[in-house]
């Protein structure tokens, strides 16, 4: 037995020509929150359920907890759960039944099913939902009876598979404060995000996938790092204004600035790189620059890069392409 | 109202939801039976919130019923009285055979669901949620079965068996449409909608209902119509029953149905398992 949650090698999976997830390694130490980071279609989703015994590989080798997950596959499901990305409950039946009928699938006996049931309700504030049809429920209540029929039986290993995406930022921040505490518990959890930002705030390592490949992996710090700590986004009271702010800007940052479509906006990149003072106070720094300067800001704001960045950063590619070209007309305009 | 801002405005409290995490001891992993018998309830419990799916159950089987009886009787047997007594155990037989395809309707919708996922993550026997399925139409097939032999009786069906003979006859039909339901999961797992489904059923089931000894004496038809009849699953399940609720049994009849039953199960269970995993 290894101390690895999971351990892959060259996992693939082809689905006609498409060739979803094409030949990932992956170590995810147990006990921690791994997160694996990509957009819509990057094959995050065919990793999952592949290392959760739903698909078969096509080639390569999966373990988890040192179980292969095609020949041990019933080892496996013994030691993990899966929140998918659409909600693993079933809409029809009430809160109380999903639970019940998952603890008897579990091997609880009626009343210890009942019981097991009636506690994690109370403990996800679904008492007073108890007795609803689940198509009844708001997506966060939703989401929370699903972590809460995953871990039923406290898993060693916990898939979420995009569990914050259409989530109001109340239910997103109550599902962080659930991952934390089932992590602390000793469960690893695999997690699958569109978001940097959640990444960085829940995981100990990420893998950054595209087209089915890792292309980054390491801790939120040491991604950061090689792809800038921040963005800033000023605006500016007067347009004519931004050659100046643009030069102040990215003398005090030492990076380059970019001029949005937008005349009175600038937006930076602020890079920890080199440098032991953090994004912030880079940032706060170059602001008291731009008002010894005269130059006046109406609006700021100290942003993570988004997922684009990252993918810019990483592949030199935008996730969507168009900013450039856009970028550049408006400069001639500005110039003229 | 009032209840949803409650419900939002819950904060996860580290404390409670750690003492569920506790790891308590893990309860061993279901039965084959008890897993199977927990995937039937589902199936009560998706009755008991949407009870207008037992139309197809209870007002189905009367229409059938009424219909045949009224529509053949004086022609076929100069009374429909006289027609009831050969026609009943038939349109009983008729109207839970073609009943079963809702399984495969059932599992067409269901198994696209994120529900399944973690069923199938699940350590249970892999057979489970499918026998579920069925148990829970065994259920249905009985419901529209009493409504049949109720509607019978009340049209003056008098049946020799007995009560003994009747519950025979029914129980007969409750192991063969279990057995012959392997068929539609298999299609339920196979096809793509649900549309499909209901399209392959009926052509299936019009054939092997009618083209059987249910309307008619298979000695009225052609000879190569005859030779389809015989062999046809149907007229074995429909002869066991007629004798089972007439009082005298055929202990042929009943082995070719027990065997028909035995060879659904093997083949068409063991299709449905393989797409099952595949899925």
């Amino acid at each position: 037995m290894s101390d690895l949650a999971i351990e892959t090698s060259g996992l693939v999976k082809v689905f006609g020509k498409n060739r979803a997830v094409d030949g990932i390694d992956l170590r995810v130490p147990a006990g921690t929150v791994y997160g694996v980071l990509g957009p819509n279609g990057a094959g995050k989703t065919t990793a999952v359920r592949m290392l959760a015994t739903l698909l078969r590989p096509d080639a390569g080798e999966a373990r988890v907890f040192g179980h292969d997950v095609v020949r041990e596959a019933d080892a496996v499901r013994s030691r993990v759960s899966l929140t998918g990305q659409y909600a693993s409950v079933d809409e029809d039946l009430t809160g109380a039944e999903n639970l019940v009928l998952l603890a008897r699938l579990l091997g609880y006996r009626k009343r210890g099913a009942r019981d097991r049931a009636r506690e994690l309700l109370a403990a996800f504030g679904l008492t007073d939902a108890a007795d609803r049809q689940v198509k009844k429920y708001s997506g966060g209540m939703r989401r929370r009876l699903d972590i809460a029929a995953s871990i039923l039986n406290t898993p060693d290993l916990l898939f979420l598979d995009e569990p914050t995406t259409g989530l109001d930022p109340r239910s997103r921040n109550q599902v962080w404060d659930i991952v934390r505490i089932v992590v602390a518990h000793g469960t690893t959890v695999l997690l699958t995000t569109q978001y940097l930002d959640e990444a960085d705030r829940l995981a100990g390592r990420i893998a950054v996938i595209d087209h089915g490949k890792v292309i980054a992996e390491g801790t939120p710090g040491e991604l950061k790092s090689s792809i800038g700590a921040g963005t800033v986004h000023l605006r500016l009271r007067d347009a004519r204004q931004r050659p100046d702010a643009e030069r102040v800007l990215s003398a005090a940052l030492g990076a380059p600035v970019q001029l949005d479509a937008d005349p009175v906006a600038l937006t930076a990149r602020v890079d920890a790189q080199g440098d032991d003072r953090g994004a912030a106070e880079q940032a706060s720094r170059a602001l008291a620059e731009l008002a010894q300067a005269g130059i006046t800001v109406d609006d700021f704001s100290l942003g993570q890069p988004s997922l684009d960045e990252v993918f810019l950063a990483l592949t030199g590619e935008h996730v969507e392409t168009e900013h450039d070209t856009e970028q550049g007309s408006v400069l001639e305009e500005a110039k003229a | 109202m009032t209840t949803a801002v409650t419900t939002n405005g819950f904060t996860p409290m580290a404390e409670t939801l750690s003492a569920v995490l506790a790891p308590g001891h893990r309860p061993t992993r279901p039965s084959p039976l008890s897993a199977s018998i927990t995937f039937g309830w589902r199936a009560v419990l998706k009755i008991k919130h949407v009870p207008e799916q037992l139309f197809d159950v209870t007002a189905f089987p009367i229409i059938m019923t009424l219909m045949f009886t009224y529509l053949f009787g004086g022609a076929l047997a100069g009374s429909t009285g006289e027609y009831l007594q050969f026609l009943l155990p038939g349109i009983m037989v008729t109207s839970v055979v073609m009943i079963t395809m809702y399984t495969g309707v059932a599992v067409n919708t269901d198994i696209e669901k994120g529900v399944f996922d973690r069923f199938r993550t699940l350590s249970i026997w892999r057979a489970a949620p499918m026998v579920g399925y069925l148990l829970g139409d065994v259920l249905r097939y009985l419901l529209a079965s009493a409504m049949i032999m109720a509607v019978g009786l009340v049209l003056g069906f008098r049946p020799d068996g007995g009560v003994v003979g009747v519950l025979a006859g029914v129980a007969l039909l409750m192991v063969f449409s279990f057995a012959f339901s392997w068929i539609w999961t298999m299609f339920g797992l196979l096809l793509r909608s649900e549309k499909s489904v209901m399209g392959v059923s009926m052509l299936v089931l019009f054939p092997l209902t009618f083209l059987s000894n249910v309307f008619v004496e298979p000695r009225t038809m052609p000879g190569w119509l005859q030779a389809f009849v015989e062999v046809n699953p149907i007229t074995h399940l429909v002869a066991s029953v007629r004798g089972l609720m007439a009082g005298d049994w055929d202990g042929g009849e009943l082995s070719w149905t027990l065997i028909f039953a035995a060879i659904f199960t093997v083949v068409f269970g063991t299709l449905t398992m393989r797409l099952y995993n595949r899925k």
